[in-house]
């Protein structure tokens, strides 16, 4: 379904991406793990076009999107939620819904996908007429989930969605991204909570300084001595 | 009593004209984040194309609103796209300089064009006084009241009830993420640009028949619009409104009573406490001041 095909990137003259190479099929949990600043957040990028590959290419459903706009790219079916969730804070939480489907193909499902949100998230639902930014950061992850959704997106793209929420908001974040792959979504999901991540996907890439230094199934992952020295602290 | 009534009336007159022509420029700032320093030229390139419309066509001025507003929106759609965007990666500093530069290229290009001499948009009736009470005000000033309520209340509409109005909002409040939501952003600045400059064209076809057009008549009217914008919260559009009217009664009780020397003495002594105390503006949030990007 997605597939990268040594993509080098970078900010400036910073080159983060050295070269990679991934393959995401249809109806999987993919997740890029690694540390801070290994480039987990720029190979998103760079597949949403939010920063352009120096070279290599991207491809989605046969296509090749390499330095496609960004908006075109989620006219093709891809949608990424953020890191920090990034919604708009001055606007209600029902906005923001409405923000996410934006496209001509989201809009014609419109009530369909809401009535699907609403399912999944009845908190988010409470708080519709609320200013996004007045919610609590782990009531603000699942407006931004519930956000990209709305898009009716093939392949969803997550940035550490996990990041400074308490566990028990973890936990509900993991489930939720779990339930949006079993409704026929595919998932590529980037994370520094590492063992969590392995639990819930199906294939994994260790991403190592803008490298992918491994890759396979995830429970063979969690069991690798390298992960679980690196990662895990095992 | 009568006196105080009679300084309410050119209070709000002249916070009406205040507030037209400053609608645009916050609003392309609380988008764009690009203060325009060519928005009072905007005024007055739109000024001159109604008093061209208005003599070569002998119609009433108003009539050249279909020619001055496409008009006008599309040069706004042209200095995004040409001149902002390409600089949209670069210091604020830059861009800053670019609309000034605009601003000084668009004076000497009209100066080129008409000469310094000043023009006058035929009047037709709307210089005719009106009396209430003790008060005193044009029909032209009173349209241009009307009008400045009618522009920011239906902005407000717009930005809050129309998709294209929410996606606006949404791309002022953070670019990237509107991106990710299949918004075309770079469209988005363009159309924003194009409403800013849209709204001084409105401006232009109300204030031509009442004052002269000139190549610096912008300069004259942008300065106070600056401010107004400032104190209202930059960005704000019904900040920009209040503080226009606060502007214009000061102005006009302060110029009454303590003479028109002294009055933009009492104005920017004003201002300057407003950016003392509340430096965000009146109704800015702080977010206003944050550029995200």
């Amino acid at each position: 379904m997605l597939k990268l095909n040594d993509v080098m990137a970078g900010y400036g003259s910073t080159t983060i991406l050295h070269g990679v190479s991934l393959e995401v099929n249809a109806g999987e949990i993919v997740t890029i793990v690694g540390g801070n600043g290994a480039g987990k957040t720029t190979t998103l990028r760079v597949i949403s076009s939010l920063i352009r590959a120096r070279s290599g290419q991207v491809q989605f459903e046969g296509r090749d999107i390499t330095g496609m706009k960004a908006h075109k790219v989620v006219e093709a079916g891809i949608t990424m939620v953020p890191e920090a969730r990034q919604l708009f804070p001055e606007m209600t939480v029902l906005e923001n819904l409405q923000m996410g489907s934006f496209t001509r193909h989201a809009r014609a499902h419109y009530k369909e996908k809401l009535d699907e949100v609403v399912g999944l998230f009845p908190r988010v639902a409470e708080r519709f007429s609320q200013q996004a930014q007045s919610l609590s950061g782990g009531e603000q992850q699942m407006v931004a989930i519930a956000r990209g959704m709305m898009a009716c997106p093939r392949l969803m793209l997550f940035d550490e969605p996990s990041l400074g929420l308490a566990p028990i908001v973890v936990k509900q974040v993991f489930d939720v991204v779990r339930a949006i792959a079993a409704g026929g979504t595919t998932v590529l999901i980037v994370e520094q909570n590492v063992y969590q991540t392995l639990k819930i996907a199906d294939r994994g890439y260790v991403i190592e300084n803008g490298e992918i230094v491994m890759g396979g199934e995830a429970e063979q992952l969690i069991g690798d001595d390298h992960v679980r020295k690196a990662y895990l602290g095992i | 009593m009568d006196l105080v009534f009679t300084n309410i009336v050119n209070g709000l007159m002249l916070g009406a004209l205040y507030a037209i022509v400053s609608v645009g420029l916050t609003l392309v700032f609380g988008i764009v984040k690009v203060i325009n320093f060519a928005h009072g030229e905007f005024l007055m390139v739109s000024m001159f194309l109604v008093y061209l419309v208005t003599t070569f066509f002998g119609v009433h001025p108003y009539f050249s609103l279909i020619l001055v507003l496409p008009a006008a929106f599309v040069m706004g759609m042209l200095v995004q796209r040409l001149l902002i965007e390409p600089l949209q990666n670069s210091d604020e500093h830059i861009m800053i300089f670019a609309t000034v530069g605009l601003s000084i290229a668009l004076i000497n290009l009209m100066l080129l064009i008409f000469g310094p001499d000043i023009l006058n948009t035929p009047s037709s009736g709307l210089r005719q006084p009106v009396n209430i009470g003790s008060g005193m005000f044009l029909t032209g000033q009173l349209n241009i009241l009307i009008c400045a309520i009618a522009v920011v209340g239906g902005i407000h509409l717009f930005l809050t009830r129309t998709q294209l109005g929410r996606s606006i909002r949404a791309t002022g409040q953070n670019r990237s993420a509107a991106q990710l939501m299949g918004i075309n952003v770079s469209w988005i600045y363009m159309v924003t640009f194009g409403i800013g400059a849209a709204c001084v064209g409105l401006a232009a076809v109300l204030i031509a028949p009442l004052y002269p057009t000139s190549p610096e008549v912008g300069q004259y009217f942008v300065l106070l619009s600056f401010v107004v914008v400032v104190m209202g919260g930059l960005g704000s559009i019904t900040g920009a409104l209040v503080a226009s009217m606060i502007i214009g009664l000061v102005d006009a009780f302060a110029g009454f009573y303590l003479g028109a020397n002294v009055k933009d003495l009492v104005v920017f002594g004003i201002f300057l406490l407003v950016l003392i105390f509340r430096p965000q503006g009146l109704f800015g949030g702080a977010r206003n001041l944050s550029h995200v990007s």
